[in-house]
């Protein structure tokens, strides 16, 4: 039985062991932190963010300034996908995001079926547009002028 | 005096005293750290332990108080004057007697209503019985203090109580986000407050209609006290009439279905809603998830400021952790009580997380919260609160990151997975003189245009609605120029390349290009962080929103440009910024915590509403929906080859698919070759303690050592112990550089001569 945790990882119940789902790679134990599993990179946020406007112009360019903000890119070891993000200001110690208590996983999913493909779930609710404020909605709000 | 024992009838005698002589009705801890709903009442415990319940009957009287709810707020859209009213940002609301919120407007702010029922509690304990105010059939009470409950001070409600048969069986409020308060600055929501006597009106709950009147004294005491009379007057007498007409129809029900129908229906509501969130909760894995955001300023300093959230999960109970956030700061107004931060974390969980949830604050009945004293998100009374927004918005998103981990395993779901939409209040605030020779103070309705995140399934919404609700709007351009000198050159320019990126990408937001003419007095501030640090947090291996700075072109009046040379104006602000067209003027760029300031007519202000964060690794966003982005303005050629790794021609826009699959396979190793096994990359790159260049206020990694900033010096304290911060004022602090860098400059000379 494989449980799936994020968009790129599940972990394995009897093995328990964290996998990547892209891969199957078999990362680290269930009970650990993945991100042990990962290799990181401290990225300049400016090579994602990059500035729009003129650096020579201006301090402020739209991208994080660097000595604030700090990118941690955490990839799979074996297919290099990017399992995880986190931006933090520089030193500051990863985040342990993820502590599942792996017994209470096991009991919890004896009286489930495996899921394979995670369900979709429906949108959050939303108004659809109606810029000339007209009648017309899709549904009715009474009398709207 | 010591060994005095009193007996029990002494002691019996001696707490009446207490209670009936207290100097200061100050917030009760007892009702503001208190988000659960009330044990049944006598009355509700014999209804519902009858086992009479008629479900079909409550779902009748559901119905109607529905309808009547939905029309009180119609009423409120139609009629109200504040800005916020007339854009969605209102509700009405009924509650229980003892005052548990039950039900909303099926379009209204929930975030007001799950507020408002902290100041109907207080009424009940202190007013009900106090011979010189009392609780009487045709009341309205009053409100805006968020220390009394509610989010902050902009926001005004009325409360009425409904009497049958002589006893009191229900509450109904109607509530707006007023703006306007009488605050050091203008709208209401002033940065600039360095004690809570900054922050205008502060009203604890108090009766201001009898007989289903306003009181004239009383309202002339208010108008009196604030910028804008006219609204203040308007806004009270909207308020009342719409929870007066939703007292009608709740009487008509009475009349109808008796009282016991309308008790047992707004009971049960909140029972059913209590019983569902113990069986989702129970339904996730145990375990602990963390989650950490940053707000990059003060408003009056650039300043890191952490939130730390652990949530917990232990059969069907969940914890909130928040200890290890940033400490209070006694002279900034960024400061959240812990009701109002309770608040709006509901208000995100019913937007990101469980929107089919009927909206009633019992949601969160089954949560336990655990802060540290004095923090940024349980601030002091003393503290001023006036733009708590800035820990508040991001307060709404906080646990969308935490909770799509607890979520993903579920084989089903109640929405999609979406990561934080963007998470700071990017709207313009003005005041001034308008056309009308009126003074007046408010904000723009861009504080409904945030961008979504990424969804599990798709990219998000671009600048779809504020983190606080899903229906406020936009607001037309044209009806604000009507009212107010501003003039909007650049209104809802997509803004390009900004964009958290990723597999899913988020929403985008909007360029918003202002200015104004025929006022001879008229300015603006922002109250808004995220200039430095990038503001909403990916989901899932994507990336953010970028950092968005204020951009200031001065010493122009572009009106007088556009008449001479229109040809040299573009609509695009970066280009304006970057090309720098106009001939004198001055360009700059500023962080977004910009206290007001009076502008020049014709002076261009101008920002950005922020985009969501994105969902996933970019490497696996559908090469053709990195084309439709590029065709549709929202990314550069750079963006699609550089983050999306996507080749194509620059002419056709044709992708070329076996060079893109290359192309992303050579990342895919490029990253393998650049990472660093995690155990050794902590080894160099975790410092003890923030780095010394940073103003950094929060844990950094034990959550019970807090770091502050007390007076311009960095201080460390046990988390238990927090105390209040105390900045240094950013005047004196730029007048000491200055006098420091005059001192080396004399040194140089009196050493030259
Ligand atoms: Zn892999």
């Amino acid at each position: 039985m494989k449980v799936l945790i994020t968009e790129n990882l599940r972990i394995d119940l009897e093995k328990e062991l964290w996998e990547c789902r892209h891969c199957d790679a078999a990362l680290v134990s269930a009970r650990d932190n993945y991100k042990r599993g990962l290799l990181v990179y401290d990225r300049d946020p400016r090579e994602i963010h990059k500035p729009l406007l003129d650096p020579s112009k201006y301090k402020l360019t739209y991208s994080p300034d660097p000595q604030w903000c700090r990118i941690l890119e955490y990839y799979c070891p074996q297919c290099g996908s990017m399992i995880e993000t986190e931006y933090l200001p520089p030193g500051h110690p990863p985040v342990r995001d993820i502590d599942l208590d792996i017994d209470a996983l096991k009991a919890q999913w004896r009286s489930r079926d495996e899921v394979l493909e995670a369900p979709v779930g429906t949108d959050p609710p939303r108004r659809l547009h109606d810029h000339d404020h007209a009648h017309g909605h899709g549904h009715d709000h009474g009398a709207r002028k | 005096m010591d060994d005095i024992q009193p007996n029990a009838e002494q002691q019996a005698l001696i707490e009446k005293f207490l209670d009936e002589n207290k100097l200061f009705l100050a917030p009760d801890p007892m009702i503001m750290e208190n988000h659960r709903i009330e044990p049944r009442s006598a009355v509700e415990e014999e209804l519902l332990g009858s086992g009479r319940v008629d479900a079909h009957k409550i779902n009748e009287v559901r119905g109607l108080i529905i309808a009547a709810l939905d029309e009180s707020h119609t009423m409120i859209e139609q009629m109200g004057v504040a800005p916020g009213a007339k854009w969605g940002d209102m509700t009405t609301a009924i509650f229980t007697a003892a005052g548990d919120l039950s039900m909303i407007a099926p379009h209204g702010v929930g975030g007001f209503a799950a507020a408002v029922f902290y100041p109907i509690k207080f009424i009940n304990k202190y007013w009900v019985n106090e011979p010189t105010v009392g609780v009487r059939d045709g009341d309205g009470f009053i409100h805006n203090d968020a220390r009394y409950g509610g989010i902050h001070n902009t926001d005004q409600s009325m409360m009425m109580p409904v009497f049958w048969k002589g006893k009191l069986v229900c509450w109904l409020s109607a509530t707006i986000h007023e703006g306007e308060n009488g605050s050091c600055e203008p709208g209401g929501m002033p940065a600039a407050a360095e004690s809570k006597f900054d922050e205008g009106l502060k009203m604890p709950p108090f009766r201001v209609a009898e007989n289903g009147e306003l009181k004239r004294d009383l309202v002339t005491f208010l108008q009196n006290s604030v910028r804008d009379p006219k609204l203040q007057l308007e806004d009270m007498k909207v308020r009342l009439h719409s929870v007066l007409r939703l007292r009608e129809r709740i009487l008509k029900v009475l009349e109808e279905h008796g009282e016991e129908a309308l008790i047992v229906t707004l009971r049960q509501h909140i029972e059913d809603v209590v019983e569902e969130v113990h069986r989702r909760i129970r339904e996730l894995p145990d375990g602990t998830m963390r989650t950490v955001s940053f707000a990059d300023s003060t408003l009056r300093e650039s300043a890191m400021l952490k939130l730390t959230m652990a949530l917990t999960v232990k059969g069907d109970r969940m914890i909130v952790d928040m200890r290890g956030s940033s400490p209070e700061l006694l002279n900034r107004s960024i400061n959240a009580c812990q009701a109002s931060f309770k608040t709006m974390l509901f208000t995100g969980f019913m937007q990101n997380i469980w929107p089919d949830l009927p909206f009633t604050m019992a949601v969160f009945t089954p949560f336990d919260f655990i802060f540290d004293k004095n923090s940024l998100i349980n601030g002091s009374f003393d503290t001023p609160q006036a733009m708590s927004l800035i820990p508040l918005f991001k307060t709404m998103t906080i646990a969308c990151i935490p909770m799509a981990k607890f979520n993903y395993s579920l084989p089903h779901r109640y929405t999609a997975i979406v990561a934080p939409q963007y998470d700071q209040p990017a709207s313009l605030i003005y005041g001034g003189l308008t056309q009308h020779c009126e003074y007046t103070g408010n904000f723009c309705a861009d504080i409904n245009g945030m961008g979504q995140g990424g969804r599990s399934h798709r990219d998000g919404e671009h600048s779809i609605s504020p983190p606080f609700a899903a229906h406020c709007d936009l607001g037309e351009i044209e009806l604000m120029e009507e009212d107010l000198p501003m003039v909007r050159l650049g209104a809802f320019t997509m803004a390009r390349d900004r964009v958290g990126f990723g597999k899913h990408r988020s929403g985008l937001g909007y360029e918003q290009i202002h200015t104004y003419r025929r006022s001879g007095l008229w300015g603006f501030m922002t109250g808004c962080s995220g200039s430095l640090f990038s503001s909403s947090q990916p989901l899932f291996g994507g990336y953010a929103s970028p950092a968005y700075p204020m951009c200031k072109i001065k010493n122009i009046n572009i009106f007088d440009e556009l008449k001479k040379n229109p040809g040299k104006f573009s609509f695009d602000m970066i280009e304006l910024m970057n090309t720098q067209p106009f001939e004198g003027a001055s360009y700059s760029t500023h962080t977004m915590g910009m206290t007001f300031e009076l502008a020049a007519p014709g002076e261009l202000y101008m920002m950005c509403q922020g985009a969501g964060g994105g969902y996933g690794d970019v490497l696996l966003r559908d090469p053709a929906l990195v084309m439709k982005d590029l065709e549709e303005n929202f990314i550069s050629d750079e963006t699609a080859r550089d983050i999306y790794k996507v080749v194509f021609d620059a002419a056709t826009e044709v992708v070329d698919e076996e060079a893109t699959a290359r192309r992303r396979a050579e990342e895919r190793e490029a990253r393998k070759a650049r990472g660093v096994p995690f155990d050794e990359f902590v080894k160099t790159w975790v410092t003890p303690e923030p780095p010394a260049h940073l103003p950094y206020m929060g844990c950094w990694d034990d959550p019970s050592e807090v770091y502050g900033i007390y007076a311009g010096q960095r201080v460390k304290m046990q988390g238990p112990d927090l105390t209040s911060q105390f900045m240094l004022n950013p005047k004196d602090v730029r007048i000491a550089e200055l006098e420091a860098e005059l001192a080396t400059y004399r040194q140089g000379q009196a050493g030259g001569k």
